[in-house]
Parts: C-alpha cells; sequence; structure tokens
C-alpha cells in the first residue's frame, strides 16, 4: 500500500463552535492506482487532501486523529523538514486555479526550476533546462520562448499544464490533484485530464483525484471514494458504482448527471443542503436529505459495512440501496 | 540602534532612485526587452484576455508594468528630473556653486543680491546662493538614508511578525505601539540633545529609530495578505523551505507597498531634518543645512527676506519631489488602478 490513511480528523475551531471538518476518514492508494474522492463543496474532501500533503494552515486547522502512512512511515509524526523533503519529490499537489496557484512575480521556468533547485540543489542554468523539457513534455507549444513568460500571460489550459508539469517534475509516486480542471472550459478540460492521465500511466504514479465532476470520474478512475460531511460513505471500485450505488447519496449523485437519454426531462437535484460543518446532523449526516431514511438513521451512525464487490457503504439500508 | 549601511552618498542616492523607480525582481524586463517608452506602444499593453497559446507581447510582470505606467505620467517625470537634479548638485555642487559654503564675509551680512551672488548674503555675510546649493547634500543623505534605514529595518521585522504570527507577532505589535505613541519632534528634543555631533548619523539614526513602526506594521499586514495565496500554498506543497517562500514568493509581492511608503516618507524625512535642525537638535554648524540657514535667517524675515525664502524654497521643493514620486509610485503600483 503506497498510501494508508486511518481515522484521520481535523477541526476548525471558529468562534461559533469547532468544525469537525473531516471526521475520521480512511483510504488508501495502491502505488499506480487512481482514486476519485468525490463530494460537494465542504464536505472535507480538500481539507482531508491538505491534510495527507502537510500544507493545512494550522490554526485554525487542527489535525486531531488519525495516521497518513506513506511507504510505510506515518507522516504525521514525522518532522517539518522530513515532510518537506518529501511534498514535491515523494508526493505533489496540482491545484484548482492555475493563475492563483502560480507565483505572478516570478516567470514559469524560474518556478518551474525551483523544484529542481530546491529538491536536487541544481544550478539556475540546469534547472531551468530542465524546466524547458518539462513545459515540452506537458505539450506547451515554443517551450524555450515560453519559459521567460509569466503566469498570466498564459491561457487558463496552458496554465494548468505548468501547474501539472511542476507536480510530475521529480516523478512523485504518489499526485493529489485538487479539481485540476473546475476552472477551466469545458473543451479544454478534456485535454488536460487526458494530459493528466497519459502522464500518469507513463511515470505509473498513483493520482488522487479530487472532483465533483462524475464524468472525469468514469474517465479516469479505478476506485472512487464518496464524501459527505467529513466522513466517507463509499468506498467502491469505479465500475461497479456506475452498475449501482450501495449508499443513497452516491445514488443521489449518479442521478443528477446530465444525460443525453434522458433528454428533455427535468434534473434531478437532491433536495436540502449540505449540512453546516459546526452542526452535523446526529446519527447518519445525511439523513435530512435521504428518501429512505428511518428512525434509526437519526440517532444511529453507521459504520462502514462490507457491501462485497471490494465496495464499503455507510448506510443501514445498503443492501436496500444496491437492489434499487 | 540600527545604523544603516554607511555608503558614499553618490551610490547611496542613484540606489535610492532605482529603488523608487523600479527596484523589481524581474528588474531586467522593463529596459530589457527595449520596450521603450514610445507612445506606439502604448496600445499593445495588457492584450485584452485574449493571452491565447502563443505570446502575445512581450513579458510584463507587475513591476514591468508599473514602470510603463510610471512613464507616462508626467508627475513621475517631473518629479525624477527635480530628484536627480538634486542628486546631481548633492554629489557634486561645485558643479553650479563653485565657492566655498563656509567662507564668509561679515560686511557683507543681509546683503541683497548682486552680480555674482543672485541669492545675496545671509546674516554671517555668507553666499545664500552657495549654502543653498550645498545644502542639498545633508538633505538628500539625510532623507535618502533615513529612507533606507527606516524601509530595511521595518519591513524585516514586520514581515517577520506577519509570516511567522503568535507570539512574536504580538510582542512586535506592541512595541510598534510604543513607539507611535512618542512625538517625533518632542522625541528628538530630548534624544538628539543627548548626542553631541555635526554629522548626519544620528538625525538618521533618530529618524530610523522612530520611523520603522509605521513601515513594520505595513510590511505586516501585506505579508499576512499575501501570504494567504494559493501560490504560498502551493510552494509549501512543493516542499519550498520557510525561508525561500518569505524570499522568493511572499517578499517580492508583498514590497510594492512598502516601497510607495517609503518613498513618501522619504520627503517628511527631509522636512524633519530642517525642523530638527531648525530647533538647534539636528544638526549643528559648521555643517550645511537648509534647516540651519531657515532657522538663522527667521529673525530676520521682515528686513532680508531673501535669506530665508531661498533655502525654504528649496526644502518646498525637494519634498514636493519626493512626496509626488511616491504618489505616482503609489498609483503604478495600485493593483485597483490598472
Amino acid at each position: 500500500m503506497l498510501l494508508d490513511v486511518r481515522d484521520l480528523r481535523v477541526e476548525f475551531r471558529t468562534r461559533d463552535g469547532v468544525a469537525r471538518a473531516v471526521n475520521g476518514v480512511s483510504y488508501a492508494v495502491d502505488a499506480g492506482e487512481t482514486l476519485a474522492v468525490l463530494g460537494e463543496s465542504g464536505s472535507g474532501k480538500s481539507v482531508a487532501a491538505q491534510a495527507v500533503m502537510g500544507i493545512l494552515d494550522t490554526p485554525p486547522g487542527r489535525i486531531t486523529g488519525g495516521e497518513v502512512l506513506f511507504r510505510g512511515r506515518d507522516l504525521l509524526r514525522l518532522k517539518e523538514e522530513r515532510r518537506r523533503r518529501i511534498r514535491g519529490a515523494e508526493m505533489a499537489m496540482i491545484f484548482q486555479d492555475a493563475l492563483s496557484a502560480l507565483n505572478p512575480v516570478l516567470d514559469v521556468g524560474s518556478q518551474l526550476g525551483e523544484m529542481f533547485v530546491v529538491h536536487r540543489g541544481m544550478s539556475r542554468g540546469q534547472a531551468r533546462a530542465r524546466a524547458v523539457e518539462l513545459m515540452d513534455r506537458v505539450g506547451i507549444p515554443a517551450a524555450r520562448e515560453r519559459a521567460g513568460d509569466y503566469p498570466h500571460q498564459f491561457s487558463g489550459g496552458m496554465r494548468q499544464r505548468v501547474m501539472i508539469a511542476m507536480a510530475l517534475a521529480l516523478e512523485p509516486a504518489l499526485i493529489i490533484a485538487d479539481e485540476p480542471t473546475t476552472a477551466l472550459d469545458v473543451t479544454v478540460q478534456a485535454q488536460v485530464m487526458e494530459l493528466l492521465a497519459r502522464l500518469r500511466r507513463e511515470l505509473d504514479m498513483a493520482l488522487i483525484l479530487i472532483t465533483h465532476d462524475l464524468g472525469v470520474v468514469a474517465e479516469a478512475a479505478d476506485r472512487i471514494a464518496v464524501m459527505y460531511a467529513g466522513r466517507i460513505v463509499e468506498t467502491a471500485p469505479v465500475h461497479a458504482v456506475h452498475r449501482a450505488a450501495a449508499h443513497p447519496y452516491t445514488r443521489a449523485l449518479l442521478d443528477s448527471v446530465p444525460r443525453l437519454d434522458r433528454k428533455g426531462r427535468e434534473l434531478y437535484a437532491i433536495r436540502g443542503l449540505p449540512p453546516n460543518p459546526l452542526r452535523v446532523p446526529p446519527g447518519c449526516a445525511f439523513h435530512p436529505r435521504c428518501p429512505v431514511a428511518r428512525d434509526i438513521c437519526r440517532t444511529d451512525e453507521p459504520p462502514l459495512y462490507e457491501a462485497g464487490e471490494g465496495r464499503r457503504s455507510a448506510c443501514h439500508f445498503w443492501r436496500e440501496t444496491l437492489d434499487g | 540602534m540600527p545604523e544603516p549601511q554607511c555608503a558614499r552618498p553618490r551610490s547611496v542616492a542613484v540606489e535610492a532612485v532605482a529603488v523608487a523607480a523600479a527596484a523589481t525582481p524581474d528588474g531586467g524586463a522593463a529596459p530589457g526587452h527595449g520596450a521603450a517608452p514610445e507612445p506606439g506602444a502604448a496600445p499593445q499593453r495588457r492584450s485584452a484576455g485574449s493571452d491565447g497559446g502563443a505570446p502575445t507581447g512581450k513579458p510584463r510582470g507587475l513591476w514591468s508594468d508599473a514602470w510603463h505606467d510610471l512613464l507616462r505620467n508626467p508627475v513621475f517625470v517631473v518629479s525624477a528630473l527635480v530628484i536627480v537634479f538634486l542628486v546631481v548638485i548633492s554629489v557634486w555642487p561645485s558643479l553650479i556653486a563653485s565657492r566655498n559654503p563656509l567662507s564668509c564675509d561679515l560686511a557683507l551680512a543681509q546683503e541683497g543680491s548682486r552680480p555674482g551672488h543672485p541669492f545675496g548674503f545671509n546674516g554671517q555675510g555668507c553666499d545664500v546662493y552657495t549654502r543653498t546649493v550645498h545644502g542639498a547634500r545633508t538633505s538628500v543623505v539625510v532623507g535618502v538614508l533615513a529612507s533606507l534605514g527606516v524601509a530595511l529595518t521595518g519591513s524585516v521585522l514586520g514581515a517577520l511578525a506577519g509570516f511567522h504570527g503568535g507570539a512574536w507577532d504580538a510582542v512586535l505589535s506592541r512595541i510598534t505601539d510604543v513607539f507611535f505613541a512618542i512625538p517625533v519632534v518632542l522625541g528628538g528634543l530630548v534624544l538628539l540633545s543627548l548626542v553631541a555631533g555635526t554629522t548626519v548619523w544620528p538625525v538618521i539614526g533618530f529618524m530610523v529609530l522612530l520611523g520603522w513602526p509605521q513601515i513594520s506594521r505595513i510590511a505586516r499586514g501585506s505579508v499576512i495578505t499575501v501570504k494567504q495565496n494559493d501560490y504560498v500554498q502551493a510552494a509549501r506543497a512543493l516542499g519550498a523551505s520557510p525561508a525561500r517562500i518569505m524570499l522568493r514568493h511572499i517578499l517580492p509581492n508583498a514590497v510594492a507597498p512598502v516601497i510607495v511608503v517609503a518613498t513618501i516618507a522619504l520627503g517628511t524625512f527631509i522636512a524633519l531634518e530642517a525642523t530638527l535642525s531648525y530647533l538647534g537638535v539636528g544638526l549643528r554648524p559648521p555643517a550645511v543645512s537648509w534647516g540651519i540657514d531657515i532657522s538663522d535667517a527667521s529673525p530676520y524675515i521682515r528686513n532680508s527676506p531673501h535669506m530665508l525664502l531661498w533655502p525654504a524654497g528649496a526644502l518646498a521643493v525637494t519634498v514636493l519631489a519626493f512626496i509626488m514620486l511616491g504618489d505616482a509610485v503609489r498609483d503604478a503600483l495600485d493593483p485597483k488602478l490598472r
């Protein structure tokens, strides 16, 4: 197992109380595997990734429990200096909005080259040459000339390619991509996802793909983990999920995707809103919005039941849900 | 007391102009790309939105953009010309005033202008023109060194407070408050009367001592704002060390407000030097300073106004030029105006 996150808990102390953004999340990623973490905004998927990466802002955030085992070491117990050497070199992150994730006053060549300066101790000149190679590799035309350009001079798609190049520079074993295509035009999204999938294959890296786009999941992922209110409600191989969901929330997500074969009909929307992280409902957090909720859901928090075919579901009624 | 580095007036002055104009991390970009401020080049800037696949113009970061704005701003051009002139005459006053400012002839005391002595003579019979020209050096040296000292001290302390936060920030903020509570002129009267001497150093040291909290506050706020940007988090995610994050990613993005305030403060430091010298605690004769001359001349303003008006006019123009320069720099660096 490359990455094994066990019972991770993250809190934010606010004036109005404690927000449990991540409330006992466990997931695992094998070498070369792609795990999609799916969920609405505020479900804790990005915060969990930041905690894994070690870039959570503390304060206000606080990791209150759990383990992040990466190649057998618990990252949460490592000294910051050791962790820093892992970041970028062994695990790297791709951010959602490349325009804000790139430094506006540094040209992209220097920013890319920084990876080699920081982790490999290369000289500026060598690092620059590697930066140009990388830009070429991610399909930026005229890489040599464009290495001197600043982030705002690139189009959104090209900027995201730069971001990807930065994350892949040192060929890490694990990439965490936090909504890598959300900020892009639909036409460009596909290109960027293709690029990411191709490079992932070539370099045989594991990928954690954080997204709320089921289309992206279907194409790229091996397994999915669905998050709701800071917990994982279902994990399953991606082909199994597309056949049938073992959690009402997953099913609701699948039903709310526009489909060509249901043209003209009203689009399904999950009723209600995601819970306020300061006041998560007792029992199953999804019960106020759940079509199959019964009394037990209001009182007992469901554990992750083994639901066969390598899937697990945090629903008391997973069997009924699976059967439809 | 943090003494600013001792440099020859010339290099300091030149450096100051460079800082004020475009001290840039990508410094070479503006002149390097041969994008001279020709009128025809103007419409090309900021190729509207469509910065598609191919490069659509010369690389323009915040700094080179600001530089282009400045060159098209008449306020900047005028104030920069005045400042260049001041810098030149403070380095080589003999270019336009060949006499010795300390050689005086009491027989000529308070005489008005005459051929060869356009500004007349002061109460000691010294040539007012020569003294006014030579006084520029004091003002420029004090203004520039005090500004640099304040900017360096203030931004280092403020940036550390903003970057680390916590206890360091709390302590520094309280110290800042204490310094803000000290009235400048009163503080100057007390502190500077303890030091004897005719050099500019005690005056500069005093200004740095009382001036750094202002810059420190601005640097702190600016660093806190920049620290929250995604690219700082991204740099962390890619394994950059705290020092590298600070120097490569935060400082270049946070330094603009500091430059603006330091440039505007330069003018006020020059005025403060004159004030302190006027009160007799700044520079003392035989040093040549506009403040000293204004002080000496003030009892005679009815009989011989020329003794007062020339140095006072020079002071006013100099302070105005630096404040205008600061204003222009602020406009050029203000993202809301672009």
